[in-house]
């Protein structure tokens, strides 16, 4: 004989599989994986100030593959994961003073720092174009 | 091995470090720094595609770069240390490959930074 549970009516902790992680939530994991990213991006980085101090002959190599197709996704990677966890980086700063945990504001600011992450982006990639 | 020692004398020891705060304030002041240190940092990579060799020397030996490289370097290199670790602590269980990791980092980061400073010197003073 089969009998299906009945739905409980405790409250049950939200599973990963089967739940949506709110916008709030997404952002709070981004910044994690992020600053990972960020972490490995960073040894890249002081291998090719290495390679600077080496010599024009290795910052060759190191400028060839920067200036590659695959290098540039790269880079341009490494910098938006940047400016997100910067701006994120913000938010934290600001919950530390104990404020802006009500869920509307929590909301609001979500939205707030996303478009200011692509206001910054924008604003590199103008920069980056301009001056080159 | 037989257990000699009381109970309370096992727990003793294995509360709070009294160092964990230090941490806590390290990765705040390192944050604040990163605020306009990384902006700068940012805005100057993006350029680095386009540069010659001799481009980036030159901008790297004037003096007000290679200062703020350095300090990039020791504040980034101090918050990633921290950051790691939390994720370590959090999501690495079993104290043996735990306290691997942690040291790794702690070792890892080091290096880099120690690296990134003597790069950064010997670039900056080569001219």
């Amino acid at each position: 004989m089969e009998r299906t549970n009945p739905a409980p009516s405790r409250p049950l902790s939200p599973h990963l599989q089967a739940y949506r992680l709110p916008l709030t939530a997404l952002l709070s994991i981004t910044h994690r994986i992020t600053g990972v990213v960020l972490s490995l991006g960073l040894v890249g980085l002081v291998l090719a100030l290495f390679a600077i101090a080496q010599g024009p002959a290795a910052y060759g190599a190191v400028h060839a593959s920067l200036s590659s197709p695959w290098g540039g996704v790269v880079l341009w990677a490494w910098i938006a994961a940047l400016i997100f966890h910067l701006v994120h980086g913000v938010r934290h700063l600001f919950w530390d003073t104990g404020r802006g945990y009500s869920l509307t504001s929590l909301n609001r600011y979500a939205l707030g720092e996303l478009a200011a992450a692509l206001v910054l982006f924008s604003a590199v990639a103008l920069s980056a174009t301009l001056l080159s | 091995m037989p257990r000699y020692r009381s109970p309370i004398a096992r727990a003793r020891g294995l509360g709070p470090a009294r160092t964990g705060l230090h941490d806590w304030w390290r990765q705040r002041l390192t944050a604040v720094a990163l605020i306009p240190l990384g902006l700068w940092f940012t805005f100057s990579l993006a350029m680095l595609p386009t540069a010659s060799y001799p481009a980036v020397v030159a901008w790297l030996q004037a003096p007000w770069n290679s200062l703020l490289l350095l300090s990039f370097i020791v504040s980034v290199c101090c918050h990633s240390m921290l950051g790691l670790q939390t994720v370590v602590e959090d999501y690495v269980h079993g104290s043996e490959l735990k306290l691997a990791c942690l040291l790794g980092i702690k070792l890892g980061f080091s290096f880099l930074a120690l690296t990134a400073i003597y790069a950064t010197l010997r670039i900056a003073l080569a001219g």
